[in-house]
């Protein structure tokens, strides 16, 4: 990754919103170029196994639930909504990739996909949730560092 | 930058292709000798080509559990219907049989409700028209919505209906209320940000995790769910499915459900109404 496109979106972030977390794009602050997000989210690398977890757990990524994955075959009942995830690292870049994550209205739109780095989602949000993101900086991180690992 | 799009777009394309869910199955839907109709092919305006019922998207042991009155375990709620259909109440210290007769008499009436009323100024659903009849006729306090009596209620008059098109009306001073309830068909609510749409019209037949999506339509209810272990209106199903998108639900019996309920009969037009239904 580009250190300098790195260094300079996290200086915008804290710019623009004052966020302490040095490092952390908040998710207000995330800069799309043609639904494509260049820098890490957290400024570094994600974890692909902690990733690997997020994708399948279903209080967080719940990735699962529309996309089939060879690699999870041993979790139980893959979704059929979104496209296989087998080979998904060799259709799509790793800013891709976080964009798509990130807010995939960004590049696929009307996506029945949700936006797991937003915080402005669908109506009348359940209170626990509202103002929330999906997933942290962190874990979106870690699942695109996990999808990078699904190549064919 | 576009060519990466039109290759991610070929491989959308095959994924998609390749990924095509099983669908409606083509089993057909009898209930001692009575056939259902779970299969409708839609008006040219409507967004569907082929409207199905639920059924046909249950496995076949589910399905079986429908087909046979003996098996149903919404059949135990329908018992208690009959019990309080017959059971003096209120201050009227009359049945519901004292007014109505046999409650074979209610047949049809699930298949036009919610229902328009003009007093009301406002569409009835089966349960506010059962606790009006309670509360006027009888002298009693009414139902809650989710309660035993009311499913059970809810459950025998609808029965009663079994096989019949569902047929609600839509226009004249329904027109509004299909209008509203459609809005919210297509507004995405929630953390996860989904119409309903999204799912039962987009991708209905597919698998979202362990769950075959069908198209939401509405003659079953109230239903009887294995993952609720009983029998459950259809402003419960709207609810759970709002948690599920991470929503506020509205409230049963509100007028934004009543109005998503009276979209839906008229979006699901024509199918048998086999309530009480056995689902997963």
């Amino acid at each position: 990754m580009p250190r300098k496109i790195c260094a300079a979106a996290i200086v915008t972030a804290i710019g623009l919103t004052g966020e302490a977390w040095a490092g952390t794009i908040s998710p207000d602050s995330v800069e799309f170029e043609d639904g494509a997000i260049a820098a890490s989210l957290t400024g570094v690398a994600g974890n692909a196994e902690t990733g690997r977890k997020v994708f399948a757990n279903r209080k967080q990524g719940n990735c699962l639930a529309c996309h089939q994955n060879e690699d999870l075959r041993a979790e139980p009942f893959h979704g059929e909504v979104g496209p296989m995830m087998d080979g998904v690292a060799d259709r799509w870049t790793e800013a891709e990739l976080r964009g798509i994550v990130v807010n995939s209205k960004m590049t696929f739109d009307g996506t029945i996909m949700p936006s797991f780095y937003r915080t402005t989602n669908g109506a009348r949000p359940l209170e626990k949730f509202e103002g929330k993101t999906i997933l942290t900086a962190e874990q979106v991180e870690d699942v695109v560092a996990y999808l990078l690992t699904l190549k064919d | 930058m576009r060519q990466l799009f039109a290759i991610a777009a070929a491989a959308g394309f095959i994924a998609a292709s390749a990924q095509a869910g099983p669908g409606p199955d083509e089993d057909q839907l009898e209930i001692d000798g009575l056939k259902i109709v779970t299969e409708v092919k839609a008006p040219d305006d409507h967004p569907l080509d082929v409207i199905y019922s639920g059924w046909r998207f249950r496995t076949d042991e589910t399905q079986s559990l429908q087909m046979d009155d003996f098996e149903n375990p919404a059949m135990v709620a329908v018992e208690y219907g009959i019990e309080l259909w017959d059971t003096p109440a209120g201050t009227s210290n009359k049945s519901c049989a004292d007014c109505h007769g046999d409650v074979e008499d209610m047949a049809g009436l699930k298949a036009i409700t919610p229902k328009w009323d003009e007093a009301a100024g406002a569409p009835l659903t089966l349960e506010d028209l059962v606790n009006r009849s309670i509360k006027e006729h009888q002298g009693g306090e009414g139902w809650k919505w989710e309660s035993a009596e009311m499913l059970a209620m809810t459950a025998l008059i609808g029965m009663q209906s079994r096989g019949m098109p569902v047929n609600v009306q839509s226009d004249g001073p329904m027109a509004d209320w299909v209008e509203k309830g459609k809005d919210l068909y297509y507004t995405r609510v929630g953390q996860l940000d989904m119409s309903c749409a999204n799912c039962h019209e987009d991708n209905n037949g597919q698998y979202i995790r362990a769950d075959h999506l069908s198209q939401g339509n509405t003659n079953g209810f109230p239903t009887y769910r294995f993952k609720w272990q009983g029998l459950g209106s259809l402003h419960r199903r709207f609810s759970g499915c709002m948690k599920n998108i991470r929503a506020q639900p509205f409230k049963r019996g509100s007028d934004e459900f009543t109005a998503l309920e009276i979209y839906l009969a008229t979006r699901g037009a024509g199918l048998g109404v086999e309530s009480p239904s056995v689902r997963n």
